[in-house]
């Protein structure tokens, strides 16, 4: 019976462009309220967000980047559509494409600054928090599973998705990340710290690598074993900090400090090794006066002047958003020092911002998504020619999809409706066990994620030929391809539907002609599933653009 | 019907009988036949070398297989049995090795600085321990890359059976194209290789593809041929139409060949490694998980052996006969070894230090047994596990893949770059010098 009301609520959607019977419009009253608030444009927290786009930063934000582009003698691209900035918002905010059902709510509202207005409502969304706690937890505890015996990765993930939900300040999340004790499995901020534990030994060296790069976006790993050959850092550096995590002890009642307990490193110069004290590289007077060491160092790398972690955590959403750092010729955890390359200013501009905004990582995203940047057109300007594009934003970067963000797609696309926590429950399962399967087969970039990498044969096979694929494309009533079967009245309205669903937008007359054609010489069933698969495999479908 | 046949338009190169039929002289030359040197038109010591690893994951135990110590106090275990190789004693659990085991040499004194199944695992495919700030190659990977040939169109590097992802070889910063391919039930299905749809649909479904990629492609030109979308589909078309697939099924194989290697994923892997050497891949792993015996080891061991044994003495044999064991080393190896000293579970725990290895083929000498453990010398610190006095002789993973390297003709302290620069030798370790082929040593 449920399973009846929803499919007559997704064949409302699948014909609402073309010839609309009226009497099944009626049955999606849900909708409908929906759709009327979105036309009112009375959405939630409406009235503050609507300025974003006339803040201030923003303002400088833009005059950053045409600054970078004058200097490079650069043209920037024109403007992208709204349905593709609404695609890039979506793939980054919840990992999938927008549903036909998202797609024909943003269509009705026609009131201005409505990128920005769906962005907010996209953060809104619980999506959101479940998506980005999986995306950052990557650069705090990367992706293995690790020991199960005192680490959780589970119950860390789910901290952080409710940290997220409750907005929490990301300053007092990395603080509570790093000075965090209790037991792994109530307190899910200590798996933080039970990630480093190797052969039952806990790992300071680890965990400081890892505090470096994830807050600090620098890496001091090299200066583990000897001076850093190119920057700063020295050994010295690097024990002082890891100092700071040597009395971590773990027993039954959970993580503790042993706070008698010294830090010998055994470095062989020595028969048992010799004592160091903890010590931070720069600015001590950060340090807070707790006894605790782990929180004395929370306070100096959260420190409101220690801009190396404004800065970092700007170019890791910048990357999050975008699908590759602000700083596109390094890793994201491996920025030069503040005040070095110039090129850079635009972090220093969202990192003051975002710190002066309370550290509000929801404020950081709406920024950058309202900067000229995120609005950017990735068809490159005419008068570029045979240049190569610099990369400096001028054009939107064709990005490889991650392989979550494909098979989440290829599952929105599935379906008319938006699949989130309502969906049906074997929809949910589907996603989840489908999408864990696929994302392992696919190769799971890691922590890596950010990185560009090329697209491999297996990748290729698997979408072309895996049986994922093969049942996403395939006739089924539940589901898309079915749906718009037995609904979209002509092959035109049928054609339409499927390109919306999977590349969010309408065909062109040329790719209209030729599918129209196939779909008399096929027969519409075999057809739908034939451009099903067509898309899936379409560069413009796997490419973020 | 709008047909699509210049090779100017996107994806339009389909079967590989069309291609042939335009293809010639158009410069797709991965879409030819392979011309020349077919693998298997070459025997003996000249043809091109490939390797074969044969994977224990779960540490296998060194003291039921191939340095057994039954009048030591090591616990329940095997007893020995005569081999091959003069003076060479082996457990019980492997009698068809006995046989084969003078094609081969055994290392007794292997060391690991690892004793954790992940970071050993790591380790001893990459001769590196982690470090989180690069992934480093496994060695089959870099040997898929140095020694790449371009007369292949299916996968170079291939693991088969594999079960747990960290165990699948990876390209690490070598990039993705080298890491392995898996085929998780060899010569069962070939899974993702075939297209779902007859020729005629597949031919529509092609078109179709062409034309909503070249309107995204019409307006952004070199973004999109910077992708490598196309080409990376190509050769997958490519590899779908190939006839060098037929070396991952076992078309043409009599039963009682399967029969003989055992016909399970492991035997099954073993049977397909050899027709893809036969084919000219370089580099496969095949897996044969479980020997992880913290309980009841003796069971767990003597199970796993019995799998091992048919498989890899019949593998043996089958690359004698066809003359192909002078081009192709194989290697069997786990993450660690296990404890001498038997825990209340009747298990072993880890043993990264003093563990067994079996390697040869491919020009390596013969009939050797290197280093000499001494069970009873750790039962004095077994606490320490990681720091117990090393055996004689001791071999690292770097040795071991410097030995391999070296057989292969590729010089293992040659420097390969990661993105960012920063260079890696293909391994630190110093080759076994009595391993080597003799011109070499």
């Amino acid at each position: 019976m449920l399973i009846a009301l929803a499919v007559v609520g997704v064949t409302t959607l699948a014909v609402r462009s073309s010839a609309v019977p009226h009497a099944l419009e009626r049955n999606v009253t849900d909708f409908s309220k929906t759709s009327a608030l979105a036309q009112t444009g009375n959405l939630p927290s409406n009235s503050t967000e609507a300025s974003i786009a006339n803040a201030p930063i923003v303002t400088e934000a833009n005059a950053e980047l045409a600054r970078l582009w004058e200097a490079d003698g650069s043209v920037r691209a024109g403007e992208a559509s709204d349905l593709v900035i609404l695609r890039r918002l979506s793939l980054a905010l919840h990992g999938t494409i927008p549903s036909l059902e998202e797609l024909r709510l943003f269509e009705l509202d026609t009131s201005p600054d409505r990128i920005n207005r769906w962005c907010v409502r996209l953060l809104q969304d619980n999506r959101f928090d479940d998506y980005f706690a999986e995306r950052l937890a990557r650069s705090y505890v990367g992706t293995e599973g690790g020991r199960f015996l005192v680490y959780r990765r589970d119950r860390f993930i789910n901290w952080l998705t409710h940290q997220l939900r409750a907005n929490r300040p990301y300053n007092e999340i990395v603080s509570a990340m790093i000075s965090g004790t209790g037991v792994w499995t109530g307190q899910g901020e200590v798996n933080f710290l039970t990630n480093a534990f190797d052969d039952d030994e806990f790992n300071p060296n680890k965990i400081t690598a890892r505090t470096v790069r994830a807050f600090l976006g620098q890496r001091m790993d090299c200066a583990q074993c000897h001076d850093h050959p190119f920057d700063h850092w020295t050994q010295n550096d690097f024990e002082g900090i890891a100092a700071h995590f040597s009395q971590v002890r773990i027993s039954p009642f959970g993580l503790t400090d042993d706070k008698s307990k010294e830090f010998i490193v055994d470095d062989g110069t020595t028969e048992d090794g010799r004592m160091v004290a903890p010590s931070v590289p720069f600015n001590p007077e950060w340090l807070s006066e707790s006894e605790a060491r782990r929180e004395r160092l929370a306070a100096w790398v959260t420190h409101p002047s220690n801009v190396r972690f404004e800065r970092a955590t700007a170019n890791h959403v910048w990357g999050l958003l975008f699908g590759r750092p602000y700083a596109t010729d390094r890793p994201v955890d491996d920025l030069p020092d503040p005040g070095t390359d110039s090129r850079l200013a635009m972090l220093d501009l969202l990192g003051e911002n975002f710190r002066e905004n309370g550290y509000d990582l929801k404020h950081l995203i709406r920024v950058i998504v309202a900067t000229d940047a995120f609005r950017m057109s990735s068809v490159p300007p005419e008068t570029n020619g045979d240049e190569e594009t610099p990369d400096n934003w001028s054009v939107f970067p064709l990005v490889r999809l991650r392989p979550e963000q494909v098979i989440g797609s290829m599952i929105q696309a599935n379906n008319i409706r938006t699949v989130d926590q309502n969906s049906h429950l074997f929809i949910r399962a589907l996603k989840f066990f489908r999408a864990n399967d696929f994302v392992d087969e696919f190769g799971d970039p890691g922590a890596e994620e950010l990185q560009d990498r090329a697209g491999t044969i297996p990748q290729a096979l698997l979408r072309m030929n895996g049986e994922l694929s093969r049942e996403l494309t395939s006739m089924n009533p539940f589901f898309a391809p079915g749906r718009i079967a037995a609904i979209a009245p002509t092959p035109e309205s049928q054609i339409e539907t499927v390109y919306l669903c999977s590349l969010t937008r309408k065909p062109t007359p040329e790719e209209l002609q030729h599918f129209q054609t196939m779909f008399e010489e096929s027969g519409t069933g075999t057809a739908i599933e034939d451009l099903f698969w067509i898309m899936f495999n379409s560069p413009e479908f796997s490419w973020n653009h | 019907m709008i047909h699509h046949t210049g090779f100017q338009s996107l994806f339009s190169s389909l079967t590989r009988r069309q291609a042939l039929q335009i293809g010639l002289g158009t410069g797709l030359s991965f879409l030819l036949p392979t011309l020349e040197a077919r693998a298997t038109e070459k025997r003996g010591k000249e043809r091109p070398k490939s390797i074969i690893v044969l994977w224990m994951g779960g540490g296998p135990s060194q003291l039921e297989s191939w340095d057994p110590h039954p009048e030591s106090s090591v616990g329940e275990t095997v007893s020995k049995i005569s081999t091959t190789i003069p003076g060479l004693e082996i457990g019980d659990t492997l009698p068809q090795m006995a046989e084969q085991i003078h094609h081969l040499s055994v290392i007794r004194s292997m060391v690991s600085k690892e004793g954790d199944h992940e970071r050993g695992t790591y380790y001893a495919q990459t001769g590196y321990r982690p470090d989180p700030s690069v992934i480093h190659p496994s060695i089959t990977a870099v040997i898929s890359k140095q020694l790449k040939r371009d007369d292949i169109e299916i996968p170079q590097h291939i693991s088969l059976a594999s079960g747990d992802g960290f165990v699948v070889p990876r390209g690490g910063f070598l990039g993705a194209d080298y890491d392995a391919f898996r085929i998780f039930d060899p010569g069962r299905n070939i899974r993702n290789m075939r297209p779902g749809v007859d020729e005629a649909r597949q031919q529509r479904r092609l078109e179709g593809l062409d034309v909503v990629s070249n309107s995204f492609a019409s307006l952004r030109q070199k973004p999109v041929a910077k992708t490598n979308h196309q080409s990376v589909i190509e050769k997958a078309l490519t590899m779908m139409s190939s006839s060098q697939l037929e070396a991952l099924t076992l078309e043409g194989e009599a039963q009682s060949t399967i029969d003989r290697y055992g016909d399970n994923r492991f035997g099954r892997g073993c049977l397909v490694a050899r027709r893809l050497v036969e084919q000219g891949v370089r580099a496969i792993q095949v897996v044969l998980s479980g020997f992880d015996t913290h309980v009841n080891n003796l069971d767990g061991q003597r199970n796993q052996f019995a799998i091992l044994d048919p498989a890899f003495a019949t593998l043996i044999a089958d690359l004698k006969e066809r003359d192909l064991l002078d081009s192709t080393i194989v290697l069997c190896l786990g993450e660690f070894g296990r404890t001498p000293k038997i825990n209340p579970l009747e298990g072993r725990d880890h043993w990264p230090i003093g563990f067994s290895c079996v390697l040869g083929g491919g020009g390596l000498a013969a009939g050797r047994v290197i280093g000499e453990t001494d069970p009873n010398a750790a039962r004095s610190n077994e606490e320490q596990l990681t720091k117990t006095t090393p055996p004689k002789s001791p071999v690292s993973i770097p040795d071991l893949y410097a030995t391999i390297l070296t057989t292969m003709g590729l010089d293992p302290y040659e420097e390969i770059q990661s993105p960012i620069g920063r260079p890696f030798m293909m391994s630190e370790g110093m080759a076994v010098n009595d391993l080597l082929p003799e011109r070499l040593r």
